[in-house]
């Protein structure tokens, strides 16, 4: 069994109006800066992951976006996996 | 006929929710119980025949809102009361709860002004096709209740908004008090004004304003009482078996 660390990006699909984004592109502009645009706010969210592979803990990752960590029917997600020698600490 | 209303951790309306049903069993002369349910129990009592999942801020909306209820033990019983046709009302965050579990479609986002609005709305009953809606009288629209919310920007794809459409789904829409749909009437942004759908079948109503806190009237106007005395007035084979004895006499 290995140890992976994942990292989860969660945020409103591209369809959706991400009102906060766009609050927050508003005051950048406020702050005259103009060649920042396209604001979307999301979610990160870090867990350890004890799998036999890589491929494997994906998948359980991914189970855990679909039914809990993500609503499918609002938001997109994006998984880094990173392999880690050891368990690291909380 | 019993109602059981459903107290999560952060829930604020549970005990709104349980009065407006006893002055639902009072209005129309109903012999019932309206139980208090805790979030943990895994069974519903027997006979029940309105479950409410009222408002608040269960689990402190962690991660989204009602993500975090869904899984409590008695939302499964719920869902299997649903099911079986049981009737389900879900106010506020009860109806983020509904969505999250798949008990309707959709989902509920930030309101488009990222603002928390608490104020009376109007709404039209744009479908009569379900319990909750089916009694109330055609000639009282729009209906004057209070919503509370930060997130009730109801979303989902075009084909699924046709769908729910074209299938009678659709039980509330925002509308001026001369009950047009413009968008200053719709206070979050939500999509084609809809404040309320049902399921497919129309036994699970999900709706963000509040009829509970416009059911009684000592506060001058009771248009939520509408929604409950539409169910208990329509509620098949429960209405006489429960009514009281004296209405049996009459």
């Amino acid at each position: 069994m290995k140890f992976y660390k994942a990292y989860v990006t969660i945020r409103l699909r591209s369809s959706i109006l991400d009102v906060q984004g766009k609050t927050i592109e508003h005051a950048l502009q406020a702050l005259r800066m103009p060649s920042l645009s396209n604001v979307r706010l999301g979610k990160h969210i870090e867990l350890d992951v004890h799998a036999p592979d890589a491929e494997t803990a994906r998948t359980q990752v991914q189970d855990a976006c679909n039914k809990l960590l993500a609503n499918p029917v609002m938001e997109d997600y994006e998984i880094t996996l990173t392999e880690t020698t050891h368990q690291v600490p909380a | 006929m019993n109602v059981g209303v459903i107290t999560f951790p952060g829930s604020n309306c549970d005990a709104d929710a349980r009065y407006a049903a006893t002055l639902m069993l009072q209005n129309n002369g109903l012999d019932g119980v309206v139980y208090q349910l805790w979030h943990k129990d895994a069974e519903l009592p027997d006979a029940i025949d309105l479950i409410i999942i009222p408002g608040g801020f269960s689990y402190g909306d962690y991660l989204r809102t009602g993500a975090i209820a869904r899984f409590s033990p008695i939302m499964e019983a719920v869902a299997g009361f649903a099911a079986n046709g049981g009737h389900v009302l879900g106010i506020c965050n009860g109806f983020q709860i509904l969505c999250e579990a798949g008990l309707l479609p959709g989902a509920l986002v930030r309101n488009a002004n990222l603002r928390f609005v608490c104020k009376d709305v109007f709404l039209e009953t744009t479908s009569h096709k379900s319990i909750f809606t089916r009694g109330i009288p055609q000639n009282q629209s729009p209906l004057r209740i209070p919503v509370a919310h930060g997130e009730g920007r109801f979303i989902a794809s075009d084909e699924e908004l046709d769908t729910m459409e074209a299938n009678g789904q659709i039980a509330f829409r925002y509308v001026t008090q001369t009950g047009e749909p413009t968008p200053d009437a719709n206070p979050n942004g939500s999509m084609r004004n809809i404040a309320g759908i049902t399921n497919e079948q129309g036994n699970v109503l999900g709706m963000m304003p509040h009829p509970e806190r416009a059911a009684d009237p000592k506060l001058g106007y009771f248009d939520g009482l509408l929604i409950f005395n539409s169910f208990a007035s329509l509620l098949p084979s429960n209405t006489l078996l429960t009514k009281s004895q004296e209405q049996y006499a009459e």
